[in-house]
């Protein structure tokens, strides 16, 4: 009996040292805990804020104090309203931003490959090269680019766009490839060119599938890097049906006023959400791709 | 046995398309941008020869001082607090949350990839003066504090562009300076402790000093990038009030194509990749001295 009601008086003045202890900690921890409540206000709320505006009504904004809960969470006519424009906006930016995507890539990552693999003089020269592109600001050749496009009846197309948009990926790409293929050793390309294959085929077959990860990895760096732009798509973009969602959104607020605050909140979401979700399946390659593109570049 | 790797063929067939896509479309187009400098006029009107009136204009221009004075005071600013915002992230990643940072990391770089245009609207409805208070006025009202015109005071505009673009950076430079911290031996910061140094005292005297060819790395990146604004100042104010948040880049756009004058556009242009390289060239230089003293 005793020794029970001992054991149990030991464990109860355990917890209360352990519970103590764990105020102390508490209280030694706070200012970590105000520092990240500050961040959190700082990064998530004007983003949250933003969701909710784009559900209410005009007579919302209006009436209510700006910090207000949407009075109908299913309220979608600013979506609506917004869609309409923003689709077409959304349609062209896919159309510019893909094929540049894909054949920045594909010659990029031969290039890479013959930089760093192949054995000629003048390698590091011609890396170089690559590098001036990605130190000179865009403004300087906007507008030689603009004559000739103008020149050659190009300007009614998203061909400028693509065009641009391939040539600006390619001084990163090829030079982030160039880094990953530098830790593949030249036997292995030496093996299989002695098993028959042709060094192009290599390529193709060997290096291309081995770089797999490194290539998507790029793909989604330059992927936000394109779809983001908004000095070359401005510039190139002289008719209002070809415009990127980006100089689309820009344009949206004086299509409807200033003051019809609901279809903007909506269209801005819009914008924010398609990159949310990508965001949510691959933050950590995106935010370790775009790390390693700092450090390279 | 490099014979294979030494295949001209191949080579060219490999390193082509991209070497003529990237000469054609930037490299040809940078020197043509030189020429445009001794020209005025544009596509539209047609070029004239006009020898070096261009660079005269650009030393009596009144709009350049102003335009050049916001791009270095913007870029001075914003690279430090996008550096020393980053590392003071960096270091709560590391020493306070230490494996837990994971999700906090992930949820402050999710600005990094927002669109420009996106993140600069929804800073002009934050701060938003007229018809309607944004949520910072009426916080600011709730305090019993009066609003105020942010966008619409030179001032002010300076303060939120800045607050805007180190608030969208300064995510991404935490993860890049936190990889940098990662990188630090473990045994050393152990050293550091048997000695008896305490948190700060180690970071001090142990991590700031180990950790700075990476700082110096990431304020050339921000430097370069912030030299560059653009889209953020075009989305934000489109360089008002007035002209008072123009900095060069926004300048050149201007006068090429809403004065369509091409030919002083590209002196502009050349200006400001003059600026980028001597900046990148003074910090290397500096650097690379402050590292041989140490």
């Amino acid at each position: 009996m005793t020794t029970i009601d001992r054991d149990v008086s030991i464990v109860a003045r355990r917890d209360s040292r352990n519970g103590a202890r764990r105020v102390a900690t508490f209280f030694k921890r706070l200012p970590l805990y105000v520092v990240l409540a500050v961040l959190l206000v700082v990064f998530v709320y004007p983003l949250v804020w933003l969701l909710l505006g784009s559900l209410k009504t005009q007579d919302e904004f209006l009436n209510n104090p700006t910090w207000a809960l949407p009075e109908n969470w299913f309220n979608f006519g600013n979506y609506e309203a917004a869609w309409s424009s923003v689709s077409g906006y959304l349609l062209n930016s896919v159309l510019a931003v893909f094929p540049s995507l894909l054949i920045a890539l594909l010659i990029g990552t031969a290039a890479g490959f013959a930089l760093e693999i192949m054995v000629f003089k003048g390698r590091r020269t011609m890396l170089l090269l690559f590098l001036v592109g990605i130190m000179i600001p865009g403004q300087m050749i906007l507008l030689p680019l603009f004559s000739v496009y103008f020149q050659a009846g190009l300007s009614q197309s998203l061909w400028p766009l693509i065009i641009t948009y391939t040539a600006s990926a390619l001084p990163l790409t090829v030079f982030m490839m160039a880094t990953y293929f530098r830790a593949i050793p030249r036997e292995v390309f030496e093996a299989s060119t002695l098993d028959g294959a042709s060094i192009i085929r290599s390529f193709v077959s060997i290096a291309l599938p081995m770089m797999r990860n490194a290539i998507f990895t790029i793909a989604l760096v330059q992927f936000f890097f394109l779809w983001n732009d908004l000095l070359i798509a401005l510039t190139f973009t002289t008719d209002e049906s070809l415009r990127t969602v980006q100089v689309g959104l820009l344009n949206f607020t004086g299509q409807f006023g200033v003051v019809d605050y609901g279809p903007t909140f909506a269209a801005i979401c819009i914008n924010v959400i398609i990159i949310l979700v990508l965001y949510l399946f691959l933050n950590q390659r995106v935010m370790r791709g775009l790390a390693a593109g700092a450090v390279k570049g | 046995m490099h014979t294979v790797l030494r295949d001209k063929r191949a080579i060219a067939l490999l390193l082509g398309p991209a070497l003529l896509v990237y000469t054609l479309v930037m490299l040809v187009p940078m020197l043509w941008s030189l020429g445009y400098t001794v020209f005025t006029g544009g596509v539209l009107s047609g070029f004239t020869f006009t020898g070096f009136s261009n660079f005269e204009r650009l030393f009596t221009d009144p709009a350049v001082g102003p335009a050049v004075v916001f791009t270095i005071k913007y870029a001075l600013i914003v690279t430090i607090g996008q550096v020393i915002a980053g590392y003071l992230l960096a270091l709560l990643y590391h020493f306070f949350l230490k494996r837990a940072s994971s999700l906090v990391r992930t949820l402050i770089f999710f600005p990094v990839v927002l669109p420009t245009v996106a993140v600069s609207l929804l800073f002009q409805k934050l701060f938003e003066f007229a018809p309607q208070n944004g949520l910072v006025n009426s916080a600011l009202n709730a305090f019993g504090m009066p609003s105020v015109d942010w966008l619409g005071n030179p001032e002010t505009a300076f303060i939120v562009i800045a607050m805007m673009d180190i608030w969208r950076a300064m995510g991404f430079y935490g993860v890049l300076l936190y990889t940098g911290l990662l990188d630090i031996p473990d045994d050393i910061v152990e050293a550091a402790r048997l000695d008896g140094a305490g948190t700060w005292g180690l970071i001090r005297h142990v991590i700031i000093p180990l950790s700075l060819p990476i700082v110096i790395s990431s304020a050339i990146f921000s430097i370069n990038g912030t030299l560059k604004v653009f889209d953020s100042v075009y989305a934000l104010t489109g360089g008002g009030p007035g002209t008072s948040t123009t900095p060069l880049t926004l300048y050149m756009y201007r006068t090429s194509f809403a004065g369509g004058d091409y030919g002083y556009g590209a002196t502009i242009a050349l200006l400001l990749t003059i600026m980028c390289l001597l900046v990148t060239a003074v910090i290397f230089r500096a650097s690379a001295s402050s590292t041989k003293e140490a």
